[in-house]
């Protein structure tokens, strides 16, 4: 068994750990945590369907940020779309055999890469060129923007220009994930592709990227409207307040 | 510091997004409270020595109580939607005034005492110690925020800045750096009942006063009771209704409408206060300690409904917070909203088609209508979303004949911040202030130059006091303000009652 072949199988093994724990944690933390008061960003839906509707709007058309700003939403919205269809056929690499809409959407997801990094370039370019983004933004910010272009510029390298040996790639992704391990393919940009990716997942439970699950915890967009129908109080304060006085 | 000199911003031709001018607003904030000022709030007098180990433990209390601020300061991506969006950042053009720089003077120190990231690779993640500067920092900067939410709206995690400068000013008051405007105020709420400090016995002689002038204006008795026992509608309005002009026209035409409406109604001296500075300073306690005298009021008097007068972020605290913090209001009578907005009352009562307006009254006026930040997007009238920017203009267009609304992208949840919410509305924040009113203004001043606007209503005691005092740095009259139930009262027709 190579060096590589051990070190990205234990390394598969950390990160997937580390990602996992640490979102649930992150997670579980959010959900533990009281929101006191009904601070609904308004008008906010009065049901909890509505609520539902609301935070979709967010998630998949990103609404209040096409209020905001339409190249900041162009850029967000393309990356993030082609994302999940990348996201998607990569799919075929941990499945056997391939699902069918998986094998489907291949060639879909292939290209959706260009539009993927046209959205990452166009938020790193605002993130240099525009002196307010500039101002508000740290190291971290312009590296989370590189990390995935080297993650997106190694995969379509391999797709679109080098090519690796897939097939003996799917082996060693197959046997990791069933603890039977296989030799992996060592060239360098499937090496740098996998380390970033993988780095990625580890970094991700303490980064920025928390945005993810935070959009579904966040009390202006995921409360009803009906404060005066329903009576909201939150335990501590009820310890602090309420039980004293009774 | 109200004695600096400092130059109104030039109304822009069309909208440009302000080039940064790097600490044009750095400075020591607000008067800061004095000893006693903090004690009736149950604060240290004074900025306590061990203040940064109090600071972070307060913040770590605080990201255990509120999920809001936990997972904002968590999310932000940094991604610039809100940079351009506040009125204090267009104003100043400081760059400690875009919302995300705002909320990262407290996100830096989060990061560095609270997260991984922060605490191994601080430079990286943009993390820094809690120092004096930095105490500085929260101290000027969150008394440059007026909490209106208007970030809040185009974040696409909806993070919120209010919530985050509430939490600041919480931490600022524990350390023992309160603000002297609102801490002073919320002790005159505790000790006599209202913001104003204005004992029964004034308050008894001010409604009297104004019950003899609408009697010499119109010649009907139209009553503003206080104290009554058994009344069915207790009024709690802003103090500045009892005080001055525009709020007391408004006060008079809710009088009048209740006249008109043949109402039962009182107004508390001991909660003669709609206003709750408690929510500025970000505490629970003392937001809770006030809304409880409204409870209080309401058992005393043995009322059936609460009715609110018109100030916007007191409505917030009526509409959202009141139940969670004095409810259950099980002793009320549950046909009607508990509380009730006075825009709500008078609405109901246009459409039951209990009240007949004379227009014509109205004819010199060429109204717009200004949506309060706390009521536009922390709030609710009738039982539709945004019924709070329908109801409003519905009461408006009832009374008058005339009425055209400003920009879309500057009204409704869009709407502006007159530039003095949050815990801002005092002489030592007028550079603040003044600049603040920039995007308001200019939106104002294009319905001026458009459809010949003169007067804009309001329905929030902050803002009527803040365009009275900004209008005229911008080329306007003060008595350009009016408000909304000024309108109603002076189209009402009214009945003598007496006969009946």
């Amino acid at each position: 068994m190579g060096f590589w072949t051990e070190f990205y199988a234990l390394s598969f093994y950390l990160a997937t750990l580390i990602l996992l724990a640490g979102l649930a944690h992150k997670i579980y933390q959010y959900a533990k945590t009281p929101a006191p008061l009904k601070v609904p960003t308004m008008p906010a839906p009065l049901t909890q369907r509505g609520v539902v509707l609301r935070l979709l709007s967010e998630v998949i058309f990103f609404r209040s940020l096409f209020r905001a700003n339409k190249w900041i939403w162009l850029f967000g919205m393309l990356f993030h779309g082609a994302l999940w269809l990348v996201l998607m056929r990569h799919l075929r690499y941990f499945t056997e055999p391939v699902w069918t809409w998986v094998v489907l959407i291949q060639p879909i997801g292939q290209y959706a890469s260009f539009a993927m990094m046209l959205g990452l370039v166009g938020l790193l370019v605002r993130r240099i060129v525009v002196e307010r983004i500039r101002y508000i933004s740290s190291p971290s910010d312009y590296l989370m923007l590189i990390l995935l272009l080297v993650i997106g510029g190694s995969g379509m390298m391999m797709t679109f220009v080098a090519h690796t040996d897939i097939v003996q790639f799917k082996t060693f992704v197959l046997g990791v994930m069933s603890f039977d391990w296989q030799e992996i393919p060592t060239d360098s940009m499937l090496l740098i592709h996998l380390g970033a990716i993988l780095l990625l997942m580890i970094i991700f439970p303490f980064s920025k990227l928390l945005h993810a699950p935070g959009v579904f915890f966040s009390p202006s967009r995921n409360q009803v409207d009906n404060s005066r129908e329903k009576r909201h109080v939150a335990k501590w304060a009820i310890k602090q307040f309420e039980t004293k006085q009774n | 510091m109200a004695k600096v000199k400092f130059e109104t911003p030039d109304v822009r031709p069309y909208p440009v997004i302000p080039i940064l001018k790097q600490d044009s607003m750095k400075g020591d904030g607000p008067f800061v409270a004095k000893p006693p000022m903090q004690a009736a709030l149950g604060y240290p007098g004074e900025l306590v020595d061990n203040w940064q180990e109090v600071a972070i433990e307060k913040m770590g209390d605080l990201l255990g109580k509120y999920r809001s601020l936990r997972v904002y300061l968590d999310s932000c991506v940094k991604c610039g939607a809100c940079t351009d969006k506040c009125h204090y950042m267009q104003g100043t053009q400081d760059p400690k005034n875009m919302p995300v720089a705002r909320q990262d003077l407290l996100r830096q120190v989060y990061r560095r005492y609270f997260t991984v990231a922060g605490k191994l690779f601080p430079k990286l993640v943009g993390a820094k110690d809690l120092t004096k500067d930095v105490l500085d920092d929260w101290y000027n900067y969150y008394h440059q925020c007026s909490q209106c939410r208007r970030c809040s709206v185009y974040c696409p995690y909806g993070i919120d800045t209010a919530d985050i400068s509430m939490a600041a000013r919480e931490i600022l008051d524990t350390v023992g750096k309160g603000q002297k405007y609102c801490n002073e105020i919320i002790g005159k709420v505790f000790k006599i009942g209202n913001n104003l400090g204005l004992p029964e016995p004034a308050l008894r002689d001010t409604l009297e006063g104004i019950e003899e002038d609408i009697k010499d204006e119109t010649g009907i008795d139209v009553r503003l009771p206080l104290d009554v026992e058994g009344a069915d509608i207790l009024l709690v309005t802003p103090s500045a209704d009892f005080f001055a002009e525009p709020h007391v026209d408004g006060l008079i035409g809710y009088a009048k409408v209740f006249h008109q409406a043949g109402a039962s109604w009182t107004v508390s001296s001991y909660a003669s206060e709609a206003a709750n500075f408690g929510m500025f300073i970000g505490s629970y306690e003392n937001m809770r300690e006030i809304s409880l005298r409204i409870r209080k009021a309401a058992i005393d008097l043995k009322v059936k409904r609460i009715v609110f007068g018109e100030c916007g972020h007191a409505w917030r605290v009526a509409y959202s917070f009141l139940n969670t913090l004095a409810g259950p209001f099980d002793f009320l009578d549950q046909r009607y909203p508990i509380p009730q907005h006075i825009c709500e009352y008078t609405y109901d009562l246009i459409k039951q088609g209990k009240l007949q307006f004379d227009k014509s009254k109205n004819d010199d006026r060429r109204m717009t209508f200004h949506d309060s930040c706390n009521v536009a997007r922390a709030s609710r009238m009738g039982d539709i979303p945004g019924g709070q920017f329908v109801i409003p203009r519905e009461v408006i267009k009832a009374t008058c004949n005339h009425f055209y609304d400003m920009p879309s992208d500057t009204i409704h949840d869009q709407t502006y911040c007159c530039g003095g919410g949050g815990g801002l509305l005092t002489d030592d924040l007028m550079e603040l202030r003044v600049k603040g009113a920039l995007p308001r203004m200019e939106a104002l001043k294009h319905v001026v130059e458009t459809h010949g606007v003169t007067h804009i209503a309001a329905i929030c005691a902050i803002c009527k006091t803040q365009f009275l005092k900004t209008l005229p740095f911008y080329g306007f009259e003060m008595d350009q303000i009016i408000s909304l139930h000024q309108l109603v009262g002076d189209a009402l027709i009214l009945d003598d009652k007496t006969d009946n």
